[in-house]
């Protein structure tokens, strides 16, 4: 099978790759750009460990083809932090204990992110219910929604 | 210096702080490696061909096709992984669970495997195998299983501690046994007496990553495995054994670990990604896809549990009795056991009796998850006492607080309580506001109390000074969840310096000597007891090198607040060393100062919970939402508070999820019909509420720092305090978990139909 060029943005960068056609974006991002912070949970859209940011809109990035960000920008866990200066959802899981094993941690960051742009004032309910595309098993949610509470308020003293 | 790990009752100025955990950053920026984030140098992926029946005999294998497909590397089947096992029936199982040998015993039953350039070259060449099956009648229901007539999962099992050998072989694989006094006399006494079966269905831990490792197995018989799991040097053993390696030429290092919960406490792929290396000559990474993940891990039983419970008018229990039967998967296992000792630890009986039996089922082989097989006994129990209390008339606090287990009781399972938690537990629930909350409509409340052994086992840790005073603590139980914070708290409290001096790290294979895996709730129990041990042993030093310095006895010199102190008037010109200033010197002292230890960490304190749940009930739909949860549990000491109130919150949250919503579901051709995330729906955060946490410390008598083990517990009573709450909520008893909505209809309907 030929590969499909693809230029795109990461994190800022240009970047081109060739994938496959039936090669998903997170298989590119993990096996052939390296930036392995998106995890494989399910493969199937229902854990959203793999999420990313395509052009302003949360992803599972299982659900993408590679092809697919042609000429796009994406954003991955690996850029949420702006050099050693941690993004205040980073630091607040931190200070929060927000994570236990960690492995769903960069798909949370990165959902509540994009929830924070849209609503940066979110009541308990709307973090609840945009964060419930993603699992974890680990936490109860408990430390995590707050954790998002916190760092909402830092952000909007910003 | 023998080390006395006896509780001493010291202030701390570490222990029981919240610092930020040391691998914190990495997971927070992706930088975490975790068990499919590790790659080598001319790495082949590997991939497993499973058995789509319940139970066939697999006639023959063909993989000519799928070897000669152009990039694949190495194909195998049981019989590149020969029989090794030498008579160790339990490694025979481990070994044939890994790749069938002679019948597919469950849907997903590993039969052959592949290592290929690539993973659609790898799909691909499973396709080309082409396994002939006879397929046989299988059993996936753990009572239908159990019947004489039910389909033999194997012809060689013969029910063990009955008191004859059984003429015939049956799925039933062993009879235990548990109690004291006499259950005839002690039902006699009573004046109330409940009697009910509850069923609960199969559940999996869940956790996010799947099974994922490298394993690389080079010509000189020296290999390296790069594995996710809660066991690393378990993990070796078993690989080892199974391949035929020398332990110590196999390095295993545990990479960051998705979750376990159980799961990952033994082998599943790792022989087979280890043989496919030795065959094709490379490296290969094998990763389970989360439908692997379901149907060829280790989930936990499904049972059928029949409880009596008798009681006089004034709420003593005068006797209790249960018997339980849970599904082991194809493979012998001692979950009933466990359940038959744990169903009644919380009560202080003079009359109790259980009786556990082992069942083989078509269903992959059950492996523990987090207090395994006590949920399941509690939910039983603690659904049978609350109707018991409310027959009497008694609350069904002040009846659990009446017949609660105390320092000195002899516990159902055998041993006598030390000093133990459940009367606090219950105390503290009973005063709790959440109790006193007012309730609307459809909304019902339940609690209920659960119990876990916790375990200590064989640990090993290292513990170095450097040349700048830092400290690098090389431990060897897996962190699953914050062990590097609690272990780096515990070794700064000993030596007296500040956290952030301490860095832990989970060691290899080859780098410390062997640990038990972290199970038993063992990991901050038994690493930071030879943490304490390992840190006394370099003070020791510290101490010898201080009075080397000053040409003082060493019994003169002291060890306070990370300083050397010579005591007595004598030396009062003599100013402190620090352990930075004893550190720079070591050089010239005698050398790199460390300490280390070894040992068995016995004494784990056993463990209680009372959990409180409201719940509003759908009576249209039968939808169940939690709206209120409160944990309380005794830790003996919270090390690291927070990542304690984190495990009492995960707990729950899996019971919550395990009580109301998830189950195996398989169908009449015995295949699991809902093998992902979508169908298999665990809970995610707009179903929960908070989930508020209470710590009690009783101490535990037999650690320094009176730590009890406090993973596992909280997963214990979710499942009777919500069929408590949901009972309460609808008026009528459930008796079979999950209670997915349409059980809760089917209960109202037969209510109101009579």
């Amino acid at each position: 099978m030929a590969g499909v060029a693809v230029s795109t943005t990461i994190n800022g960068d240009a970047v081109e790759y060739l994938c496959q056609p039936d090669e998903t974006l997170l298989e590119v991002l993990r096996d052939r750009l390296g930036l392995t912070g998106a995890k494989e949970g399910c493969g199937t859209g229902d854990c959203g460990a793999c999420s990313v940011i395509v052009d302003g809109r949360l992803v599972c990035s299982c659900l993408v083809l590679g092809a697919e960000a042609e000429g796009r920008k994406v954003e991955t866990i690996e850029g949420m932090a702006h050099g050693d200066q941690l993004h205040p959802l980073q630091q607040k899981f931190l200070e929060h204990a927000a994570l236990q094993c960690g492995v769903c941690t960069p798909g949370f960051l990165i959902a509540a992110k994009d929830l924070l742009e849209k609503n940066p004032s979110p009541t308990e309910e709307e973090i609840r219910f945009g964060l419930a595309g993603n699992l974890c098993r680990c936490t109860g949610y408990d430390k995590i929604v707050r954790a998002v509470q916190d760092a909402a308020n830092v952000m909007k003293g910003a | 210096m023998n080390f006395d790990p006896r509780f001493s009752g010291r202030k701390f100025a570490s222990v029981g702080t919240r610092p930020i955990r040391p691998d914190g950053v990495d997971k927070v920026t992706g930088r975490a490696r975790y068990g499919a984030d590790f790659n080598m140098a001319g790495q082949l992926v590997g991939r497993i061909l499973r058995s789509p029946h319940a139970h066939a005999v697999i006639k023959s294998i063909d993989t000519s096709k799928a070897e000669k497909l152009a990039g694949v590397k190495a194909v195998i089947t049981a019989k590149d992984l020969p029989d090794l096992t030498d008579g160790d029936a339990a490694m025979y199982d481990i070994l044939d669970n890994c790749m069938a040998r002679k019948k597919a015993l469950y849907d997903g039953h590993a039969v052959a495997a592949v290592a290929a350039i690539d993973a659609r070259i790898a799909r691909q060449a499973l396709k080309l195998i082409e396994v002939e099956y006879e397929v046989l009648p299988h059993v996936t229901d753990v009572d239908e299983a159990a019947h004489h007539h039910a389909p033999l999962i194997n012809d060689q099992v013969f029910t063990e501690g009955l008191e004859e050998k059984p003429a015939k072989p049956s799925n039933v694989t062993k009879r235990t046994q548990f109690g004291h006094g006499d259950v005839h006399k002690g039902f006699a006494e009573a004046d109330f007496v409940v009697e009910r079966s509850f069923k609960t269905e199969q559940t999996h831990q869940g956790y996010i990553e799947p099974h994922a490792c490298v394993a690389s197995v080079n010509a000189d018989g020296t290999a390296d495995l790069w594995v996710c799991t809660q066991g690393h040097f378990v993990y070796r053993q078993h690989c080892a054994q199974l391949l035929g390696l020398e332990a110590s030429k196999l390095r295993v290092t545990s990479s960051e670990i998705g979750g376990g919960f159980g799961g990952k406490t033994h082998v599943w792929a790792e022989p087979v990604a280890l043989a496919l290396s030795r065959k094709a000559g490379r490296p290969v990474k094998l990763v389970m896809t989360r439908d692997e993940v379901f149907r060829a891990s280790g989930p936990t039983s499904a049972t059928s549990i029949d409880v009596k419970i008798g009681a006089r008018k004034d709420g003593t229990i005068t006797a209790a009795e249960a018997t339980l039967r849970y599904s082991c998967g194809p493979y012998a296992g001692s979950w009933a056991e466990i359940g038959a000792m744990t169903a009644f630890a919380c009560y202080k009986l003079e009359n109790v009796k259980t009786v556990g039996y082992e069942v083989l089922v078509n269903r992959p082989k059950t492996a523990a998850y987090r207090a395994p097989s006590a949920p399941m006994a509690a939910f039983a129990v603690e659904s049978a006492v609350d109707e018991l209390a409310h027959e009497i008339g008694m609350d069904a606090v002040d009846f659990r607080i009446k017949n609660a287990a105390q320092e000195g009781t002899r516990a159902s399972y055998g041993p006598v309580y030390g000093p133990i938690g459940i009367g606090p537990t219950l105390e503290a629930v009973k005063h709790h506001p959440h109790m006193k909350a007012p309730l609307k409509e459809n909304q019902g409340r339940g609690m209920a109390c659960g119990f876990w052994f916790n375990f200590g086992g064989q640990t090993c840790t290292d513990l170095n000074i450097g040349m700048d005073g830092s400290v690098s603590l090389a431990v060897g139980t897996v962190d699953v969840g914050g062990s590097r914070a609690s272990l780096s708290l515990v070794a700064a409290e000993e030596l007296g310096i500040d956290y952030s001096h301490v860095k832990a790290i989970v060691a290899d294979t080859s780098s410390l000597g062997y640990n038990d895996m972290t199970d038993g709730s063992r990991g901050t129990f038994s690493s930071s007891m030879a943490t304490i041990s390992a840190a006394r042993n370099a003070i020791k030093i510290l101490r010898e090198r201080a009075a080397q310095t000053w040409d003082i006895p060493v019994e003169d010199v002291i060890w306070e607040k990370g300083h050397a102190i010579a005591k007595g008037e004598k030396y009062g010109n003599l100013s402190p060393l620090s352990l930075k200033e004893i550190a720079a010197a070591s050089g010239k002292t005698g050398g790199p100062i460390a300490g280390h230890s070894e040992l068995v960490a016995d004494g784990a304190g056993v463990s209680f919970a009372t959990h409180i749940c409201d719940v509003e009930v759908d009576p249209e739909t039968g939808s169940t939402r939690v709206i209120r949860y409160t944990v309380v549990q005794d830790a003996g000491k919270a090390v690291h508070p927070t990542y304690v109130e984190g495990q009492y919150q995960g707990g729950a949250a899996q019971g919550i999820g395990w009580a109301l919503n998830e189950e195996y579901i398989y169908g009449k051709d015995g295949r699991l019909q809902n093998a992902g995330f979508l169908d298999y729906r665990i809970p995610v955060c707009s179903d929960l509420p908070m989930i508020d946490t209470q710590i009690l410390e009783i101490p535990n008598p037999n650690h320094p720092y009176g730590v009890r083990g406090v993973g596992e517990t909280s997963i214990v009573p979710p499942l009777a305090a919500i069929a408590n709450a949901v009972s309460n909520a609808v008026g009528v008893r459930m008796t079979h978990i999950p209670m997915s909505p349409p059980r809760i209809l089917a209960a109202l309907d037969a209510e109101r139909e009579g």
